[in-house]
């Protein structure tokens, strides 16, 4: 392992991203920074802007009119990064599969930017904490 | 000659300068973040981290906006990384009590530098967040500086009559004494913590920087190693300001062991109150800094002026 990766791991400066989602996955992303889970031991870091950024945080389905600025952030963000589909919408669109104003699951629409982009799955209504932090430490572990 | 230039390269790079002070920033921007976390019951970063990241984002892609004036872009964050390297190189001399050249009015144009950089940097991003940030960041300069150079005003008055003249700016002349152990010169030291605070971009004066309102502003448009450098200036003012104050008011470092504990010491104490002030404080908008500053502080300071005349005049030394 080089020291890129190995620091990488270290220190992952996380965005969160929204594509209309409820705000449950996001008050459970919040949740992580809290003093019961407090991910800032392992050096992760909600950070304002995506161009610090090492992982999307995507919540939500990707709607029609969010999915055109999520590819738009994900061309922003310095590469290498690690997009992560919080919750079942992210994941595979979940109960919203079909719907009108759906422009696909989160994997396709930032594969239509880059085909070779790294995404990692964490589904749940809301995904628990303890799920999210296994996913990144998984997803960490398979890069 | 030779000696002469190895020395003096030895200084800026190695000792005092670039790898130390790297070294103490690294670990008193840890400082910040465990003690945050332990004020907020959590356990808090271990304490290698503020240097994984700064390798991490060394590894990183460097993306430039299309919109942004390359060459500024690029430039900015070397012009203030040198403006801090600097200052503290001198302060670390100072502090020692090496005999240096440098008085308190090249200490506070390299303290300017940074902001500057900020500004210039942001404002070459071509985005409208950084362009916010650059606003607010100006106003924030042109609000601290009255009260930093006002503070600094009473500390020349009240050690001048000590001092030989001619020397009555010199900074390793001004780090024999203590000025805070007097009225003028306390109201003096908590204005220029104040400032201090204002300078590192914390909380509450985090207004440039505010990630919730302008997305991190004037640093929004910087990623990989450019942002690393901006993170490394950082840290390393989380070195040079304290200590310009532990030299300014504090009464320095000394080089006995004692005295040098006893500076360390000083240093702590300061940084510790920075945070704590950083963690207890919600953030201000940009019109009530600048009213905190020019009048209650700026009030504050004549007042302290006058108390400081007086006290010369009268030969009271408490004054």
């Amino acid at each position: 392992m080089n020291w890129k990766m190995w620091s990488l791991k270290k220190s992952v400066w996380v965005f969160h991203v929204n594509c209309g989602a409820c705000n449950n996955c996001d008050i459970e992303i919040v949740n992580l920074l809290t003093p019961k889970f407090d991910v800032e031991r392992f050096g992760i870091k909600l950070v304002g802007s995506p161009r610090h950024a090492d992982a999307l945080l995507v919540t939500g389905v990707g709607t029609k009119q969010a999915a055109r600025r999520l590819q738009e952030v994900y061309r922003q963000t310095a590469k290498p990064c690690v997009v992560f589909c919080m919750g079942a919408c992210a994941c595979g669109t979940g109960i919203f599969e079909g719907a009108y104003h759906v422009a696909g699951p989160v994997d396709e629409v930032v594969k239509e930017v880059d085909p070779n982009a790294i995404i990692a799955y964490v589904p749940g209504c809301p995904p628990k904490p303890e799920a999210m932090i296994s996913g990144v430490v998984k997803a960490l572990a398979a890069i | 000659m030779i000696t002469e230039v190895a020395t003096n390269l030895f200084w800026i790079l190695i000792f005092p300068g670039f790898v130390f002070t790297l070294a103490v920033g690294l670990v008193a921007s840890w400082l910040v973040r465990k003690v945050s976390a332990l004020v907020q019951y959590r356990v808090g970063p271990p304490v290698y981290q503020p240097a994984v990241d700064v390798t991490k984002l060394m590894g990183k892609e460097i993306l430039i906006p299309q919109d942004a004036h390359r060459a500024v872009f690029v430039v900015a964050p070397l012009v203030g990384f040198s403006g801090v390297l600097l200052l503290s190189t001198m302060l670390w001399l100072v502090g020692v009590q090496i005999t240096f050249v440098g008085d308190i009015i090249v200490a506070l144009y390299l303290m300017v530098l940074p902001s500057l950089a900020l500004i210039l940097g942001s404002s070459a991003s071509g985005s409208p967040h950084a362009t916010i940030g650059a606003a607010r960041e100006m106003k924030l300069v042109l609000s601290y500086e009255l009260p930093l150079v006002l503070a600094f005003v009473v500390v020349i008055i009240k050690t001048a009559g000590g001092l030989e003249p001619g020397e009555q700016l010199s900074l390793v002349a001004l780090s024999q004494q203590a000025p805070v152990m007097s009225i003028s010169g306390l109201l003096a030291f908590i204005v220029a913590l104040l400032c201090v605070q204002a300078k590192l971009g914390f909380v509450p004066f985090d207004i440039a920087e505010s990630e919730t309102e302008v997305a991190s502003g004037v640093m929004i448009e910087y990623s990989g190693a450019l942002l690393a450098v901006w993170k490394l200036m950082q840290a390393m003012m989380l070195v040079a300001l304290p200590l310009f104050l532990v030299v300014v008011f504090l009464g320095g470092i000394g080089i006995s062991v004692g005295g040098l504990l006893g500076g360390i010491g000083k240093y702590l104490l300061v940084v510790v109150l920075v945070i704590l002030i950083k963690n207890t404080n919600p953030r201000v908008r940009i019109d009530q800094a600048m009213r905190f500053f020019w009048f209650y502080c700026g009030g504050a300071l004549v007042a302290a002026v006058i108390l400081a005349t007086l006290g010369n005049y009268y030969g009271l030394a408490w004054l």
